[in-house]
């Protein structure tokens, strides 16, 4: 299937449950009033973005990287750390060298 | 003595090392600007200590013959780097209170050259805006009018409160960050200039990441030759970032050269979208005769994919920004939101639903679908494709020129919100920067002359990788010739 053909699909199903579905994924609380109004700016700027399946990409690869740059290995020796305090500075909680959440049972 | 704030980078560097006025004088002149330009909610800290100190440094330096290449020049760094031990939010609420334990690569090179920090700078939240509208901590407002009318316009964004303080006058130069235009925009809204270097020629380490594909620092500055001494010295390698470019930093300043002779202009005809304003088209038209003037031959070149480049940006970094701005989960640094009973889930959910604003927010739900499971390949491998279209475009434009000159934006700045309503007419304002970004490629904004109203209009040149020397010429030869004086009022 031509990648515009999947596309145009992808952008039909975008309702308030598909809305919901992706602010779980992302981890962000949205209220009902909030999805009711994210639904059209959802599908708006899908639907604009949507153009792009008007082009001819068959054989094409995709940008990985844009400037020409190999990725550099290094000596695998410990450079850093030893930093416990530093890194807990800014903790909203920190408790005995750690970062403290609420309570995690399954 | 003349009012110090009147000078750029290049007059305060070399006033200092004649002994004009000494380094402190200089950042008490700019800090006493600062303090007056509150109103324009440019910076979002203020640091007077830090640009005092390295003030009292520069001129005991002087005294037993050190100086070094910033030294007696105090800047605005935008809220994105982290600098140690000062605030540093992304003029957002959920890194309110963030006080970073290090120094980015940018700030380190700046500092170590010599400068002070007058401040950190508000900007679009996480750099993502056209306006300066989606900070946490409220707008930037431009220093500049509309002729008779007091109606408070945009600074452009995402560096406004850069562009903003350089243009009154309350920072001499200040760094930038620029993903689809941020820096670009900003210098045309507020008759300044600005450069976007190469992709990797400076370290993204430090900088609050929005889209790393596209991330990259720049100068901003009064004129070019400013821009040119703050590029130089934020350059340069660095192991700390993985596409960081191994190579050495030029001697741009040394090299300019308004001599254009030899060098062929493009003109892509894309660039000629439907409706734009005749003021445009005319700005345009006198850059092309100003390059001409200054020994440049101009041809006409296609970029056939031109007007594919905001879907697929639009696509591209908001993939990555749902990546990135994972890591703000309450845990690890910035603000928590714990509900009365909340597990750990709940906790993410409401820290995050809290802490980022609604443009923020609406990247990362765009990215996060994007991004998930069956639509993967329809957007974001199709708009990585199509990315590699747009490369292939300005790389065949370079078989016949060396460089291209296109407006910086489509209008001149609007009013603040005139365009808050439509997220897409706001993303339309990025239709000529955005490309450069998308394939890594060097540009930067210098001010052409100002529109019927009286606000200021930008030309872009934009060039080859790791040819900044000759973008940086030719917008010399652009400010040579277009003369532009023209400054805001003050009224604050």
């Amino acid at each position: 299937m031509p990648d515009g053909v999947a596309a145009s699909r992808a952008t039909m199903s975008v309702d308030a449950h598909t809305v919901r579905r992706i602010a779980s994924l992302a981890r962000i609380a949205v209220t009902d009033g909030e999805v009711e109004a994210m639904v059209p700016e959802f599908n708006n700027i899908l639907g604009w973005i949507e153009q792009l399946s008007e082009v001819d990409t068959d054989g094409v690869a995709p940008l990985a990287a844009v400037i020409p740059n190999s990725l550099r290995l290094r000596d695998d020796i410990v450079t850093d750390g030893d930093r416990r305090d530093e890194v807990l500075k800014n903790a909203p909680q920190a408790e005995h060298g750690f970062f403290a959440v609420p309570k995690v049972i399954e | 003595m003349s009012d110090l704030t009147d000078f750029g980078v290049t007059a305060l560097r070399d006033g200092f090392r004649k002994g004009d006025f000494s380094a402190r004088e200089a950042a008490d002149a700019f800090i006493g600007a600062m303090e007056a330009g509150r109103p324009l909610n440019a910076f979002l800290v203020e640091t007077p200590d830090h640009a005092i100190a390295a003030a009292e440094e520069a001129d005991r330096g002087r005294a037993v013959g050190e100086l070094r290449a910033l030294s007696g020049v105090p800047l605005g760094i935008k809220d994105l780097f982290c600098t140690a031990g000062y605030q540093t939010t992304a003029a957002s609420h959920i890194l309110e209170g963030f006080v970073p334990t290090y120094e980015s690569t940018v700030t380190a090179k700046l500092f170590g050259a010599g400068a002070g920090m007058l401040g950190k700078l508000n900007l679009d939240q996480f750099a993502m805006g056209s306006s300066n509208e989606t900070s946490a901590y409220g707008n930037v407002i431009s220093p500049w009018r509309r002729a008779g009318d007091s109606a408070p316009i945009a600074p452009g964004g995402s560096s406004g409160g850069s562009s903003a303080a350089i243009a009154a006058r309350l920072a001499p130069a200040a760094t930038g960050t620029d993903t689809g235009g941020s820096i670009r925009q900003p210098a045309a809204f507020t008759g300044i200039s600005g450069i976007k270097p190469t992709y990797g020629r400076c370290s993204r380490w430090g900088i609050v990441a929005f889209a790393s594909s596209l991330d990259q620092a720049g100068a901003m500055a009064r004129d070019v030759r400013d821009c040119a001494i703050l590029l130089e010295a934020m350059s340069g390698f660095d192991a700390k970032d993985a596409t960081s470019l191994d190579v050495a930093v030029p001697r741009w300043e040394a090299n300019l050269s308004s001599n254009l002779n030899g060098k062929k202009v493009g003109i892509p005809k894309e660039y000629r979208v439907d409706g734009m304003p005749a003021e445009i088209e005319a700005l345009w038209e006198r850059g092309i005769g100003f390059l001409r003037d200054a020994g440049a031959e101009i041809v006409d070149v296609s970029l056939p994919h031109t007007r594919q480049a905001l879907p697929a940006y639009y696509i591209i970094a908001p993939a990555e920004a749902s990546s990135n701005l994972a890591r703000y989960d309450g845990v690890r640094y910035g603000l928590r939101v714990l509900p009365d009973g909340a597990n750990l889930q709940d906790m993410y959910a409401a820290t995050r639903a809290e802490g980022f604003g609604p443009e923020v927010k609406r990247r990362i739900l765009i990215g996060t679908y994007v991004l998930s499971a069956g639509f993967y390949d329809a957007y974001y491998t199709k708009a990585q494709k199509v990315r590699a279209l747009i490369a292939r475009d300005f790389e065949a434009a370079w078989a016949s020129c060396d460089l291209l000159l296109t407006p910086t934006a489509p209008s001149a700045a609007f009013a603040l919100g005139e365009k808050t309503a439509d997220p897409i007419a706001m993303y339309l304002n990025d239709v000529f920067t955005v490309p450069a970004s998308l394939a890594g490629l060097p540009a930067m904004s210098v001010p052409g002359g100002l529109d019927a109203q009286g606000l200021p209009l930008g030309l872009q040149i934009i060039g080859k990788p790791l040819d900044e020397q000759s973008v940086l010429d030719a917008g010399l030869a652009i400010e040579e010739r277009a003369g532009f004086s023209a400054r805001a009022e003050t009224w604050w």
